[in-house]
């Protein structure tokens, strides 16, 4: 298990690299255009954009700029802004911290309904709860995220006015302006985690263990509390740790939508601007924090699976 | 004889497989949920067909501003669900709109599909190298966050329909080679793929004609699915400005063109909202009714 342990982390590892030189490659080198054009925009002249690219090292081999540009990465060095003017980590820092608020509340809601709701209708497969929750999981997964943030809008910002309707915490943090981006986020989302955690359930059921459970005359209670639960949310576990790498693409539509001041709307921004040095920062976070949640993931389900733990 | 065979058979072949999708489809009376899913899919298919005769308007046109549904243009035409701030028909660019997401959405499905089939029937037939490099390429795609690819992507390569396309092959084809690459592994084993090598026909042969027909049931399903998560794709991408260019009508650049008018005119962000909704819903549960009737049998 060691090994795996192991494994997981250098392949981790390896893609964050392979991931890098994409990035690199895509955004750094003039394979998908120039990058002094992309910075000085298209009214720059031939001179200026000389200028840029050796002030910023551009005329260096490629394989030296890609060591130094990695190199300044792995030291902290994200590089400079061009729309904030500044270093692009004192724009990146309150922006994570935010995202992780929203993602926290997140899953701190979706978590507990969504596994009750799968347990619920895993315990009787094909009964009529087990349906309408089915049934309506599909409709709410059907809603894209800006599709919902607009029904909610409506609903309670424009005609139960109980909400606002933007999120930019311009008077300081306020819970209240939290609630409609976590909720667009949950109702996306939960349908999912929902229906994993009733096909796993659903399966533990069937399972002779929880047959004989049944027939040695324990209370049906106990045989869901004791049995079936503990085995039942082995798998749920991987599903909601990999909806972190879904949770970054959710937040880049729901921060936009309420002007929210997070991680994803900035990734937006800086794409949308061009600012190259911001948008490889983002990008890199995004990965990181993905495959970070990934090899969690993994690692926590061999813990958690007595069937590798023992081997 | 040889050559008759050899004509004969692709044509049985594809007969009977377009024999079992209508028998398939026929089947759907079995799954109420399919049914209702299949016939907003079906009714959103007309729309876009008879687009022309739907629309009294050109969904490009600014004919009245800000005009709340059921006005009345000045021509003695109705705006049944209004017009937008720049006095365009909602109907007309709904209506308009449904081509351009019928459109992209079974193109992009259907692109990210061809690659990800080729690349699933090479890792799961050929193994080894083959296999070790295209699913370790997958993973790395994989792990990004969706979003986050389409944006770099289309940042670096442009906004426009068929970079669309190429964005949504990019990102989904590596989930569709999994599914393929397992059901490969299960299915190669089988008699009658021992039986097409020892008749010598190519590895290729085997891949298109053997094995694929054997493994359309979960890939059917997964299809389904997978187009109702590229039109959610197309209209959030339109949403956040990286989609198609105006003018031209795409429901996910409606809702954020008029969002900021929402609190007053609800209309021209609320249709859109719902008709992009209904469609995904459409696919969704006719991928879940598929899904039923396939477990069944």
């Amino acid at each position: 298990m060691v090994l795996l342990i192991f494994k997981r982390i250098g392949f981790m590892i390896f893609t964050m690299i392979v991931v890098s030189i994409i990035l690199f490659i895509l955004l750094e080198t003039g394979l998908t255009g120039d990058p002094a054009t992309r910075v000085l925009g298209n009214y720059s002249s031939e001179a200026q954009r000389e200028m840029w690219r050796d002030q910023h090292g551009y005329n260096k081999p490629i394989v030296v700029r890609y060591a130094m540009w990695l190199g300044n990465f792995a030291t902290g060095d994200l590089g400079t802004s061009i729309r904030y003017k500044g270093p692009v980590k004192d724009v990146l820092l309150p922006r994570l911290w935010s995202t992780t608020v929203l993602g926290f509340w997140v899953f701190a809601i979706m978590i507990p309904l969504s596994l009750t709701l799968g347990v619920l209708s895993g315990m009787k497969e094909g009964s009529l709860l087990d349906r309408s929750i089915s049934v309506f999981g599909i409709l709410t997964t059907s809603v894209p995220e800006f599709a919902s943030a607009v029904f909610f809008s409506a609903l309670f910002v424009f005609g139960l006015k109980w909400l606002p309707g933007t999120s930019s915490m311009a008077n300081g943090f306020e819970f209240k302006q939290l609630l409609l981006p976590a909720m667009v986020l949950v109702v996306y989302d939960f349908g999912y985690v929902a229906r994993m955690t009733r096909a796993s359930m659903a399966e533990v059921m069937t399972s002779q263990y929880v047959r004989s459970a049944v027939l040695k005359g324990l209370p049906y209670r106990q045989v869901i509390i004791r049995h079936a639960l503990r085995n039942a949310l082995i798998a749920p576990f991987t599903v909601i740790m990999l909806q972190i790498n879904w949770l970054l693409s959710g937040v880049i539509v729901v921060e936009f939508f309420f002007a929210y001041k997070g991680f994803g709307a900035l990734l937006l921004e800086a794409s949308l601007n061009n600012d190259i040095a911001l948008l490889e920062a983002c990008a890199m976070i995004a990965v990181v924090v993905a495959v970070g949640s990934q090899t969690l993931a993994d690692i926590g389900y061999t813990f958690l699976n007595p069937r590798i733990r023992f081997t | 004889m040889r050559t008759e065979s050899m004509t004969e058979m692709p044509s049985r072949g594809y007969g009977a497989v377009i024999w079992r999708i209508i028998k398939s489809f026929g089947l759907l009376r079995e799954s109420w949920v399919g049914i209702i899913g299949a016939s907003i899919v079906l009714f959103w298919v007309l729309v876009a067909i008879f687009a022309p005769l739907i629309a009294h308007f050109d969904p490009n046109a600014a004919i009245m501003p800000f005009a709340k549904p059921g006005t009345v243009s000045p021509t003695g035409e109705t705006f049944w669900l209004g017009t937008d701030h720049m006095g365009r028909d909602i109907l007309a660019r709904i209506v308009w709109g449904s081509r351009t997401v019928l459109t992209f959405g079974p193109l992009a499905t259907l692109s990210a599909y061809t690659v990800g089939i080729l690349m699933g029937l090479m890792a799961g037939y050929r193994g080894g190298l083959v296999d070790d490099i295209l699913s370790r390429i997958s993973d790395i795609i994989l792990s990004f966050p969706v979003l986050v690819l389409y944006i770099i992507v289309i940042a670096t390569i442009g906004a426009s329909g068929i970079n669309i396309v190429i964005a949504i092959t990019f990102a989904s084809s590596p989930g569709i080679m999994r599914i393929v690459r397992g059901l490969v592994l299960d299915l190669r084993n089988r008699d009658y793929v021992a039986a097409a090598q020892t008749r010598g026909e190519s590895d290729w042969r085997i891949m298109l004609f053997e094995i694929l027909p054997n493994a359309r049931g979960p890939l059917i399903v997964d299809a389904c699915l997978r187009l109702g998560y590229v039109i959610i794709t197309i209209g959030v991408l339109g949403f956040l400005g990286l989609g198609l260019p105006p003018p031209d009508p795409d429901w996910g650049g409606m809702v954020n063109e008029t969002r900021q008018m929402a609190m007053v005119f609800p209309h021209m962000t609320l249709f859109p909202c719902i008709a992009i909704s209904s469609l995904i819903l459409g696919f969704n549960l006719l991928a879940d009714g598929l899904r039923e009737i396939s477990l069944r049998d």
